[in-house]
C-alpha cells in the first residue's frame, strides 16, 4: 500500500495494482456473513437425525425357557422387530450343508449364533432390500424356497441361517448386537 | 413478450386506471390469459391440460388446507384423526375424498400433460425450459403425494414410508445413515410423520411457484400447436379469451363430471383398502405396491434382481431415478428438425408401437405381484424403455425422413394461406 492513486471523482483509493481498499471490507463482511450462514446449517441438518429419546430406546431383554425348537419369537428392538428362533437339528444342518463361498453374503451359522448357543438364532426381522418385514417367524407362514424366511415385497428368500439365497436383498438379515444374561435371557442392545 | 399484434390492455374506468399505474395486475391478467395473448389457431382438445393441472392444483391446496385444521400429525393419533375427519366433522368425508381423489386425477391430468408434449416434441427449441421445469414440478409432485400418502398413517402409509426411504439405504457408505437421518429414527415413527406433515404442506407451495416459473417460460415463444410450425402471422392466431378460455371452460367441465363421478360414487376404488388398518410396524401387508401413479417407476424399481458389478438393490434405485431423470435430456436426445409426430412417419411409428405398449406394460406391471413371469417382463419392459430415449430415438430422429410441412398454421386450418399467396410473408411458400 506503499503508493495509492486516487480517483478524484469518487473519491476512491486505489493501488497499483488495481485493488481498492474498500475490497477489504467486503471480502471481509461477505465472509463473515457466510460462514454465519454455514454455522446455521449445522443445527438446521442436525435437527432432523434421531432425538435424544430415540436414541436411548435402545435395550430389550427377552425370556426365551419356553422357546421350543422350530418356534420363533417376535420381539421389538429400537421400534423395529426382532425374529429369536431355536432351530432344529434338521434346520441347522441344512444351514451348515451350504459352503459358505456359494453365498452372497458368506456366513456361516456359527458366525451368525454364540457359542454355546448355536441353535438361538437372532436376527432383525427387516428385509435387507427395502425395509419390509420378511414372513416365516409365526407358524403357518411361508418361509420361502430356503425353508427360512421369505419378504413377499420383492421376493427375497432367506435360509434356515436367515441368509439371503435368491431375490433383490444385498446381505442376509442383520443380527444385533446381543448378549446371554443367562441361559434363558437374552439382552438385545 | 407477446406477438406484436397482440391487443394492448386499456383500462376501463378510473378505479382500473388508478390501479395499472400503481399495481398494474389487470394487465397482467389480461396479457397472460386474456384477450392480449394470441394464441395459435389450432390447438387441441391436448392442449387443455396444463389449464386443468393448475385447477387441480388449486383444488389440492384448498381442500388440504382445510384438512390440515381438523388432522393432527402424532402416531398414536393420526390414524383416528382422519378417521375423525371422516365421521364426525362437518362434510369432512367429502372434502377427504375429493383430496385423495383430487391427487390421483392431478397425476392421470399430469401424465396426458406429459403424453402431448412427448408426441408433439413441444420439449424441442425454443421450448426446452419449459419442459425442464415441468419434469421439476413432476418430481417435486412425486415427492409431495408419497408424503402425503403417509400421512393417515395406515397400514400402506407405514409402509411405503419404509420402502421409499429404504431407497436411499442403497447408496454406497453413506445410504443407512441417510436414511436414518430422513426418518429421524430407525423405522418411521413419530419424528418421520411430523417432518413429512411439514414437508407435504410446503412442497405444494414450491409446485405452485414453479408453477408461476413454467408459465413465465411458456409466454416467452407462446404455445406450440398440433402441426408444430411456429406462428407466422396474425391469421394464425385468435385471443387467448374469449377462444380458449371457452374451450378449457369445456374442458374443465367434462374433468369435473368424470371426477366427481369418483369423489361421490367410487371414492375408494383408486386406493387400497389395507390402508384402512392402522400402522403395524411387525406386520408388512402381503403385497405392498404404492398408489397407482407411482406404478411405472416401481415396475423400474423392482425389475433388478441380479448384482452386476453393482449390487442389485443400487441398480434398481439408479435405474428408478434415472428414468425420469432422462427426461431432462430429452431436448438433446431428439434430433429431428420437425416437432409434431404427425409429421414423423419414423418417429411416429415407434411412438405408438414401442413406447405407448411399453409405458403400459410398465404401468400394469408396478402392481402386479414380485414373482414371474412379472419380474421377467418388467425386465424386458425397462431395457426398452431406457433403449427407446437413449438409442432408438437419437437415431430415428436423425435419419428420418419427415412429410412435408403446411406453411402456416392458417393453411393447416383454411387450406391455403391468404397472405403467403399474395407475397406478404417474406419466405416462400413450402410444398
Ligand atoms: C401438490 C398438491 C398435493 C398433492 C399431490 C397431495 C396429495 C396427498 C395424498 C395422496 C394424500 C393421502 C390421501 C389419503 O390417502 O387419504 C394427502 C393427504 C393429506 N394432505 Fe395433501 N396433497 C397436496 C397438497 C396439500 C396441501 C396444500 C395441504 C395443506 C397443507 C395438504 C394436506 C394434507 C393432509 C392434512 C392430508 C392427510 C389427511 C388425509 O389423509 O386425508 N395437501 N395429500
Ligand atoms: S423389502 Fe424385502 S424384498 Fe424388497
Amino acid at each position: 500500500m506503499a503508493t495509492t492513486t486516487g480517483n478524484p471523482e469518487t473519491g476512491e483509493t486505489t493501488t497499483k495494482d488495481g485493488v481498492r481498499r474498500r475490497d477489504f471490507i467486503e471480502i471481509a463482511a461477505v465472509s463473515v456473513a457466510g460462514v454465519g450462514g454455514l454455522v446455521m446449517v449445522y443445527p438446521l441438518v442436525s435437527q432432523m437425525a434421531p432425538s435424544a429419546d430415540v436414541l436411548a430406546a435402545s435395550t430389550t431383554e427377552l425370556d426365551i425357557s419356553t422357546l421350543e425348537a422350530g418356534q420363533a419369537i417376535v420381539t421389538e428392538f429400537r421400534k423395529q422387530p426382532v425374529f429369536v428362533r431355536r432351530l432344529t437339528q434338521a434346520e441347522i444342518d441344512e444351514a451348515n450343508a451350504v459352503p459358505t463361498g456359494s453365498l452372497r453374503d458368506a456366513e456361516s451359522l456359527e458366525d451368525r449364533t454364540q457359542p454355546g448357543h448355536e441353535d438361538v438364532l437372532v436376527v432383525m426381522g427387516v428385509c435387507t432390500h427395502l425395509g419390509c418385514v420378511p414372513l416365516g417367524a409365526v407358524t403357518g407362514e411361508n418361509k420361502g424356497e430356503y425353508n427360512g424366511y421369505f419378504c413377499p415385497c420383492h421376493g427375497s428368500h432367506y435360509d434356515t441361517a436367515a441368509r439371503i439365497r435368491k431375490g433383490p436383498a444385498p446381505t442376509n438379515l442383520l443380527v444385533p448386537d446381543y448378549t446371554f444374561a443367562s441361559d434363558t435371557t437374552i439382552v438385545i442392545g | 413478450m407477446s406477438f406484436p399484434w397482440a391487443k394492448e390492455y386499456q383500462p376501463a374506468n378510473g378505479f382500473t386506471k388508478f390501479l395499472d399505474e400503481r399495481l398494474p395486475v389487470p394487465r397482467l391478467v389480461y396479457n397472460a390469459v386474456g384477450a392480449g395473448y394470441p394464441v395459435p389457431r389450432n390447438l387441441s382438445y391436448f392442449w387443455n391440460f396444463g389449464v386443468l393441472a393448475g385447477f387441480c392444483l388449486m383444488l389440492q391446496l384448498v381442500t388440504g388446507i382445510v384438512l390440515a385444521m381438523h388432522y393432527a400429525a402424532e402416531t398414536t393419533v393420526a390414524f383416528a384423526s382422519v378417521e375423525h375427519i371422516m365421521r364426525n366433522v362437518n362434510w369432512g368425508w367429502m372434502l377427504r375424498y375429493a383430496h385423495a381423489n383430487g391427487a390421483s386425477f392431478f397425476f392421470l391430468v399430469i401424465y396426458i400433460h406429459i403424453f402431448r408434449g412427448l408426441f408433439y416434441a413441444s420439449y424441442k427449441p425454443p421450448r426446452e425450459m419449459i419442459w425442464l421445469i415441468g419434469v421439476v414440478i413432476f418430481l417435486l409432485m412425486m415427492a409431495t403425494a408419497f408424503m402425503g400418502y403417509v400421512l393417515p398413517w395406515g397400514q400402506m402409509s407405514f409402509w411405503g414410508a419404509q420402502v421409499i426411504t429404504g431407497l436411499f439405504s442403497a447408496i454406497p457408505l453413506v445410504g443407512e445413515s441417510l436414511q436414518v437421518w430422513i426418518l429421524g429414527g430407525y423405522a418411521p415413527d413419530n419424528a418421520a410423520l411430523n417432518r413429512f406433515f411439514s414437508l407435504h404442506y410446503v412442497l405444494s407451495f414450491v409446485i405452485a411457484g414453479c408453477v408461476v416459473l413454467h408459465i413465465w417460460a411458456l409466454h416467452i415463444p407462446g404455445s406450440s400447436n398440433p402441426t408444430g410450425v411456429e406462428v407466422k402471422s396474425e391469421s394464425d392466431t385468435v385471443p387467448f379469451h374469449p377462444y380458449y378460455t371457452a374451450k378449457d371452460g369445456f374442458g374443465l367441465g367434462i374433468f369435473l363430471l368424470i371426477y366427481f363421478a369418483f369423489v361421490f360414487f367410487l371414492p375408494n376404488v383408486l386406493g387400497h383398502p389395507d390402508n384402512y388398518i392402522e400402522a403395524n410396524p411387525l406386520s408388512t401387508p402381503a403385497l405392498i405396491v404404492p398408489e397407482w401413479y407411482f406404478y411405472p417407476f416401481y415396475a423400474i424399481l423392482r425389475a433388478f434382481t441380479f448384482d452386476f458389478i453393482l449390487p442389485a438393490k443400487l441398480w434398481g434405485v439408479l435405474a428408478m431415478f434415472a428414468s425420469i431423470l432422462v427426461w431432462f435430456f430429452l431436448p438433446w436426445l431428439d434430433k429431428g428438425p420437425v416437432r409434431s409426430g404427425h409429421y414423423r412417419p419414423l418417429f411416429r411409428k415407434f411412438f405408438w408401437f414401442g413406447l405407448i405398449p411399453c409405458m403400459a406394460m410398465l404401468f400394469f406391471l408396478g402392481g402386479a405381484p414380485a414373482a414371474e413371469p412379472y419380474v421377467m417382463l418388467s425386465q424386458i419392459a425397462t431395457a426398452y424403455y431406457f433403449l427407446h430415449f437413449l438409442v432408438i430415438l437419437p437415431i430415428i430422429s436423425s435419419i428420418e425422413r419427415p412429410d412435408p410441412l403446411p406453411y402456416s398454421i392458417t393453411e393447416a386450418v383454411l387450406g391455403s394461406d391468404k397472405k403467403a399467396v399474395l407475397g406478404e410473408n417474406a419466405e416462400p411458400v413450402a410444398t
